[in-house]
Parts: structure tokens; sequence; C-alpha cells
């Protein structure tokens, strides 16, 4: 009798506070209880991966994008005769030519010192017709490569641009087109998220209108009431996400690695985490409970105000 | 405390109350009376603010009811103790709980309430049944229940809505007891009732006005009570 005793006045006591899981004052209801967990955890599994997208094209689009403020090379091959007559055309040409920063003469040393990893240091360069290199340094908004092209062809027959690292413009923009639509998949998952914690309000807000009403006669204000309802549902968003999170962050970890799959595999492997990204996940489950908390109050507190 | 002037309310299109005027003052103690369907229930609404008066005033510890907002309703609830027709339990929380909720909903800490609650329960003879779910209650001792609940805040007030409907005359008799030591205590108390016998046996115990609702009016009863 006397442990029975102690046992209620605890169970008094959790009514009061209000338990971790929700407020007593309001019956569980078990089905539209799993079903906002299991949405919230749908739905944060999806942004794990929205933001592993985000954050991988983020990182692409940065380092592809070093890599086109990096040099070009015009490279002249002519007969020894021209060579210096060309050579001297082009400085003169790109000298006049809009949007080249800097253009620069390869010394043969420097030409030496290129080639060396692949022939060896004792290379008799002097006896090997090597191409004349100009490196050039883009300035400003950068130059016209298909002008540059044709008054070349024109001043210098053997001059040619090597611009290599122009073609991955194209794909620094898709990169950050990708990365914008990732972002935008997180704004809808996170609306998505809100819409499904408001239908599930209203209906629980619905289903329990003889509980509200009995909370109103004994002298429950409206905030006591929806903060019932807030609790739970930001509770349940909360869990809910956390275990969707945890999933989706397990599934991203054991993607192959980035290495192994090499330089070509780089865009499809590269969706994992690293470093630091990880410590953004915590914030999905967070973000989820805000979510859920500004939902449950505006709908709670509308349909309220709605029903008085 | 509360006072209802010349009040007329109606379902619909008829008049079911017209002009009426009431006055609880503190410490009084009153019986409402008069067949069913004469609008004893809807009176009681409009004391606590439930229903609002269509024409005429009603004012809460001098607020004018129809001009509260639902907060200050709330807060004017916690001072008048309802005793409902029909109970009004949450059916999943234990009697224990639902005795305590209007304490729990005013946001007191429930812990400093835990004697009281105790003593609360033992003096409507419920102790045995703290743990118990509402439905698995008699009707008598639901409408202890009920009591317990209207008393716990302590409030100024007691409207009684056929407190004593569907049980025994043995327990309807320590139910009046129960009402009447609160008035004792300077609670003003209304009970409505059509149950002549219970009135005259609180006369013996109590000075009582007794008002009977006919032809949807408000009158005095009868010497015959
Ligand atoms: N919510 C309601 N809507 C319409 N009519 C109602 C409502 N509540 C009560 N009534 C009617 O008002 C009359 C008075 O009801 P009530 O106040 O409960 O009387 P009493 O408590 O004296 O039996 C009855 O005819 C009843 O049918
Ligand atoms: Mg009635």
């Amino acid at each position: 009798m006397k442990r029975a005793r102690r046992i209620s006045a605890r169970r008094l006591l959790a009514f009061a506070i209000g338990d971790a899981q929700a407020d007593r004052v309001v019956p569980p209801s078990g089905f539209t209880a799993r079903l906002t967990v299991l949405a919230a955890a749908a739905m944060a599994f999806l942004a794990v991966f929205a933001l592993a997208l985000s954050l991988a094209t983020g990182r692409l689009a940065n380092r592809w994008s070093e890599a086109l403020t990096g040099t070009a090379t015009i490279r002249i091959t002519a007969p020894e005769d021209q060579i210096e007559a060309q050579t001297a055309a082009v400085l003169r040409l790109l000298e006049t030519t809009p949007g080249i920063g800097q253009a620069r003469l390869i010394g043969r040393d420097e030409q030496a010192a290129l080639l060396s990893p692949w022939f060896g240091p004792d290379l008799p360069l002097d006896s090997l017709p090597l191409p004349v290199l100009i490196e050039i340094t883009e300035a400003g908004a950068g130059y016209d490569a298909t002008g540059l092209r044709a008054r070349l062809a024109g001043e210098a027959p053997g001059a040619v641009l090597d611009d290599h690292s122009r073609w991955r413009a194209p794909l620094v923009s898709a990169a950050r087109r990708l990365r914008a639509l990732g972002w935008a998949s997180m704004l809808l998952i996170a609306a998505t998220t809100a819409l499904i914690i408001t239908l599930a309000t209203s209906a629980a807000l619905a289903a329990n209108a003889q509980v509200i009403r009995v909370l109103r006669l004994i002298g429950a204000q409206d905030a006591y009431i929806a903060g019932a309802f807030v609790r739970r549902y930001t509770a349940r968003a909360f869990t809910g996400a956390l275990a969707g999170t945890v999933l989706g962050a397990v599934v991203v970890a054991l993607l192959p690695a980035r290495d192994t799959a090499g330089a070509a595999g780089e865009f499809l492997t590269g969706l994992g985490f690293t470093g630091t990204d990880w410590l953004l996940l915590p914030l999905i489950p967070l973000l989820a409970a805000l979510v859920a908390f500004a939902a449950t109050r505006t709908t709670s507190l509308a349909t309220l105000k709605e029903r008085s | 405390m509360i006072e209802l002037q010349d009040v007329t309310y109606g379902y619909g299109g008829t008049a079911l109350l017209a002009g009426i005027s009431l006055r609880l003052a503190q410490g009084s103690f009153h019986f409402l009376t008069g067949p069913s369907g004469a609008g004893k229930t809807t009176l009681i609404k409009l004391c606590y603010g439930e229903l609002i008066a269509g024409q005429g005033r009603v004012s809460l510890f001098g607020q004018d009811a129809a001009s509260m907002s639902r907060d200050e309703i709330a807060l004017a609830r916690r001072r008048i103790g309802v005793v409902h027709q029909d109970c009004q339990f949450l059916d999943h929380l234990t009697v224990a709980e639902n005795v305590a909720l209007p304490v729990v909903v005013s946001g007191r800490p429930s812990q400093q309430i835990e004697r009281d609650l105790e003593d609360l329960l033992g003096w409507v003879g419920l102790a045995a049944h703290r743990d118990a779910l509402p439905p698995e209650l008699s009707g008598g001792e639901r409408q202890r229940a009920a009591l317990a609940r209207a008393v716990i805040m302590s409030p100024e007030v007691i409207l009684a809505d056929e407190p004593t409907g569907n049980i025994d005359w043995e327990m309807s008799l320590r139910l009046l007891t129960l009402l009447v030591e609160l008035n004792r205590m300077g609670k003003t108390v209304l009970i409505a009732t059509h149950d002549l016998n219970l009135i005259r046996q609180a006369k013996k115990q109590v000075a009582a006005r007794v008002l009977r609702i006919a032809n949807r009016q408000l009158l005095a009863a009868g010497a015959e009570l």
C-alpha cells in the first residue's frame, strides 16, 4: 500500500512536469504518432542526401573554378628560321589583346625542368626541336579565345592556343546549379515536414476535441493546451529526424571512398562528408524540431482561437 | 461574485431564459430547481462563461463575461468550481490525476498539493480509488470525484449541476453534507436539482435560498420548500 502510494506520487509529479515524451493530458494516439515519427525520419534521411549533394557539388565547383583562374599556354612550332619572328609576333599580338594580364616566355631551363621527370636529367635539350612556350595569365573578365585563335592563325601560323582549363567552365556552372538544387531540396524537405506536422496536429486537435473541452472547463488557457500538443509533436519530429539522420549518415559513410575510385569517379563518389561537414548533421534533427515547433504552435493556437 | 442582470438566452430562435437576474453573493447558498429542460444547466453555463448571454449582462467577479477573452474566462474558472452534470473527466487519466488536473493546468507545482489531494480524496471517500480510471467508477463515485476536482483549487464559488442525479439517497445526503461544509467554510454554493427531498433536507442544515425556473423566469420557490 505504502509502496503503491509512492509510485503514484511520482507518476503524478512526472505528469505535472510533462514527461519527456509528451504531456499525459492529451491521450497518446498510436497511429498518428507513429506516422509523424516515420515521416520525420524519412524527411531527415532525404535531407542528409540533399546536404551531401550540396556540400560535394560545392567542393567540386570550388576546386574546378580554382583551376579556371590558372593559366593557358601558347605553343609555337615552326621551322628554325621562322620561330623567332613568330614568337616576337605572338608576344606583340598578346600585348594588344584585351583580357591578357601577363605573357611570359618559358625558358629552356624551365622546360628542361618540366620534362626531366619523364626523360631524366641528362636530356640533350639542345639537339631537340622543342617548341616555344608562352604562358599567359588572364586578367579581368578574360580574353576571347576564338578571336585570339583567329589572330594567331593570321600572324603566326605555327602558334597554337592551349586553354585546356576552359572546358571546365560549363562543369563549374553545372556543379553550382546542382549545389543550388541541393539547397532548394532541403528547403522543400523542410516545407514538407512542416506540412506533414501541421496535418498531423490538426488531426490530433480534431480527435481530442473533448479533451480540449474538458481542459477549458477546468481553467486551462490556450497556451497550456497548445503547449501539450506542441511538446508532443516537437518531440516526435525530433526523435524521427534523429533516427533518419543517423541512418542517412551511415549510408553516406558506407559509400565508396573517393580515393579508391580514382579521379574519374570523383564526381560520383565525392558525395561523402569530409571533416567538419559531419558537424552539420546534428543540425538536421534540431531544425526538424524547430520546424515542428513552429508548425504545431501556429496550428494549435489558430485552431483553439477558431473553436472558441 | 457572480451576477446575472436581465439575462436572456436561447438556443436558436426561441428564448429559454428571459430577463433573468440572479446575484450569488459571497457565502450564499442557492438551490436552483425546475422541471427537466427548464434551463438549469443553461443558467449554470452562463455563470461560468461557457455560454454568453445574448441580452443582459453576466458579470464574473466584476468583469463583463461578454467582453472577456478566452484566457480571462479560463482564469475566472479557476475561481469557480463546477460539478458538471456529466462530470467531464479525462478518461485516460486516473481519478487522482483528474482531481489534480485544475492545479496542473493552472501551472502550480502539483507536488505541493499532494497532501491536499490525499485529504480531499479521503474526504470524498475515494482514497481507495485514486488510481482507478473514471470509467471504472460508479455513478456516485464519479459525482464525488467531480466534487473533489471542483474544490481542489479552493474556489470561491461552487456550482453543482444535479450532483445527486444518479446516486442513491444515502450518497446524496453525504454529498449534500460535503457541500454544506464547504458553504460553512465561506464558499458560495449553487446546486441545481429537481430533487425536492434533498432541498428539504438541506434547509435543516443551512439557510438556503430556493429558486425555480418556470416560464423562462426565475422565481422564488413556494412555501412548500
Ligand atoms: N446545446 C444545445 N443546443 C440546443 N438546445 C439545447 C442545447 N442545450 C440544451 N438545449 C435545450 O435547452 C433546454 C434546456 O436545457 P437544460 O439547460 O439542459 O435544462 P435542464 O438542465 O433544466 O434540464 C432543453 O430543451 C434542451 O433540449
Ligand atoms: Mg441539466
